[in-house]
């Protein structure tokens, strides 16, 4: 026993780190490429340049609170007004949201309108029916655009074969230790985001502002409703068709993070469900080398970190639960005393796991110090990276454990 | 969609070296902590012999000359170490087993030349024999009994509990055991060559060797002495 769950850590540790080198390699191969050439940005794009029309479709359910500034960061971004359409869905709402958007009623970029309530997907595929623009895109109302990021995100468009771009999201104001871990959480993304798109792997377009070609939809169709995860599936299939997608890692979208603990594990619930039905039903990209890196490392990397994240954290409570009966055994014997705390270098654990983890933790640290950077945050290091390191293992198998079980039992999981 | 082979490849390669590296470190420090306690074995060794030594050479003198001093005091740490690198190594490795009947050797021939001090010089001996068995989990006490010696031999510094592997196979262990008749019945307790089965607590083995409850005694009048001083000094300085 001792020694299959020895060779199961190698292999997994192995693995692990096998994906982190080359994630890292992969974005050293991309620093060297932008020092090579100049991206395109929209500071270097001429006055007379044409920017593509926009729209923006925005489904809304119960904003009231947040969908004011949502437009607003919208209608203040830095993009040509005849070329930018806003599309403001309220998919049902039963709050004062319908009240609340008609102050835009008479403003020319921005259409109305109002259906009975049937979830995001319908929402915006309701408004891709009116929509005839160039690009189209899709803003969740709880999140908020930079106002550079449209053109950045549209100049990537000069790509014949780019069909969708990401862009990066960072938390609006977090705060407490949640919102802190959930900080570098998002920055890491940042750094994920872009290392995917360089190897054409990018398996989500998030909710918020993600750009699209409107041809996609005419091609592949509309959006499903995909487990609650519209935004991962339509981007799986885009890969199924070969569809290039891309990612602006400047291109800064703000969101609202869940404040308490319980929303969090419902959100995270709904991604990783999502993530796994969604995967089950792609899983014939699994290690096909037509689908590149997406099938032979990106999906079956993802896959593993849900199942060794779980594997992990089991075997430490394991291990917890039985040192605390060793514990419990020795105060019933003999009752409790201060153990002095041995620090000859004889009793430090040298084993190789000890070892192949300091190289682990050091390349996770150098890629969350590398994300800060992408993300234009100011300090190298803060208290929510440290946060994060401490935290994120411990808290992250609540929902994954949740999100198995309900695969596993068939439960559906909710938005909200 | 184009797969960049050499990409995989090399980073193949490149954990492969972070892994093999990891390994050679932690063999590097693994051997360093075996020598450490090879070191320490023969430093108890060389200890005896002088002690051994000492004894023949002083054994016309007086008693007086030989404290308990000259007994190797390495013994229970050395022991921690032991029983550390076997949970860590497993008891089946060929090299902690070799070590472990070399400590064994040594705890017999530490206990012999405390009975022949005993027997010139008289006096009590604090000293205990410890038999335990980890073949399949056959002994569920022993775990306790062990917590209970762990305890001792914190409280009581000068308490020496030898501790055996009933199964090691060790023709010295073996003749030992079978001078005092000992059952493969474990937890076993050998104690002033009374032979006590079965799991015994602090108090009972206390019962056995008066010598503990005496250091108690020893131990509670001074610190009653020490709280006495304490008062009396605080109203002087007042």
């Amino acid at each position: 026993m001792h020694l299959i769950s020895e060779v199961i850590n190698y292999i997994f540790l192995f693995i692990a780190l096998y994906v982190e080198v080359f994630f890292l390699i992969t974005y050293f191969e991309i620093r060297e490429k932008e020092g090579k050439i100049k991206p395109l940005t929209n500071q270097n794009f001429p006055n007379t340049y044409k920017w593509p029309s926009v729209s923006v479709i925005v489904p809304v359910w119960n904003e009231e609170t947040t969908v004011l500034k949502t437009i607003f960061s919208l209608l203040k971004m830095n993009y040509p007004k005849d070329k930018l359409s806003i599309f403001i869905v309220d998919d049902g709402s039963t709050d004062n949201t319908w009240k609340v958007v008609q102050r835009f009623a008479k403003n020319k970029q921005i259409r109305l309108f109002t259906k009975a309530n049937g979830g995001k997907h319908t929402a915006v595929n309701y408004a891709l029916e009116f929509v005839n623009s160039d690009l189209v895109g899709c803003l969740d109302a709880d999140s908020f655009v930079h106002p550079e990021a449209l053109k950045r995100i549209a100049a990537k468009f000069e790509d014949p074969d780019m069909m969708a771009v990401t862009p990066s999201i960072v938390l609006f104001e977090p705060r407490g230790i949640l919102g802190y871990i959930q900080k570098t959480e998002y920055i890491f993304g940042i750094f994920l985001r872009k290392v995917f798109s360089h190897l054409n792997a990018l398996y989500v377009t998030p909710g918020p502002l993600s750009i699209f070609r409107r041809s996609v939809f005419d091609k592949i169709g509309n959006y499903r409703h995909a487990y609650l995860t519209e935004d991962m599936e339509i981007a799986m299939r885009m890969q199924k068709n070969k569809m290039k997608i891309g990612n602006v890692s400047n291109a800064f979208i703000y969101t609202v993070a869940p404040t308490t603990l319980r929303a969090l594990i419902k959100q995270r619930l709904r991604w990783v469900y999502g993530f796994i039905k969604n995967t089950i039903d792609y899983r014939d990209m699994f290690f096909r080398p037509q689908y590149g890196n997406l099938g032979m490392v990106v999906l079956p990397a993802a896959s593993f970190s849900l199942v060794s994240t779980m594997y992990f954290f089991g075997a430490s409570i394991v291990s917890w639960i039985n040192t605390t009966i060793l514990k419990i055994k020795e105060i019933s014997t003999v009752g409790f005393s201060w153990q002095k705390l041995n620090f000859e270098f004889f009793y430090i654990n040298t084993d190789v796991i000890v070892f192949v983890s300091i190289i682990a933790v050091l390349g996770t640290l150098f890629i969350i110090v590398t994300s800060r950077g992408l993300a234009e945050e100011k300090y190298k290091f803060g208290i929510d990276s440290l946060l994060f390191l401490l935290f994120y293992t411990i808290i992250a198998p609540l929902w994954m454990s949740r999100a198995i079980f309900n695969v596993i039992f068939a439960k559906k999981t909710k938005w909200r | 969609m184009e797969i960049n082979t050499k990409k995989y490849t090399y980073a193949f390669l490149i954990t492969a070296v972070i892994f093999t590296t990891a390994i050679f470190i932690s063999n590097y420090f693994s051997q360093q902590k075996m020598n450490e306690i090879k070191n320490i074995e023969s430093r108890i060794a060389v200890d005896i012999l002088a002690s051994e030594t000492q004894f023949s050479l002083i054994s016309e003198l007086s008693c007086k000359e030989i404290s308990s001093s000259v007994l190797s005091k390495e013994l229970s740490s050395l022991g921690d170490k032991l029983s550390y690198t076997e949970q860590n190594r497993g008891s089946d490795d060929l090299e902690v087993l070799n070590l472990k009947k070399y400590y064994s050797l040594l705890q017999i021939k530490d206990f012999l030349l405390m009975q022949k001090i005993k027997e010139r010089c008289g006096g009590k001996t604090l000293s205990l024999m410890y038999f335990y068995s980890n073949l399949n989990n056959d002994c569920t006490d022993c775990e306790k009994e062990g917590f209970v010696l762990t305890k001792l031999r914190q409280d009581y510094p000068e308490l020496r509990v030898y501790s055996f592997d009933y199964n090691l196979d060790l023709s010295a262990l073996q003749t030992l055991i079978s001078i005092y008749n000992i059952a493969d019945k474990q937890p076993t307790l050998l104690i002033s060559d009374n032979v006590y089965y079965g799991f015994k607590s602090i108090d009972e083995i206390k019962d056995v060797i008066p010598a503990l409850k005496e250091i108690d005694k020893q131990k509670a009048k001074t610190e009653a002495d020490a709280l006495k001083a304490k008062p009396a000094s605080s109203t002087k300085s007042n």
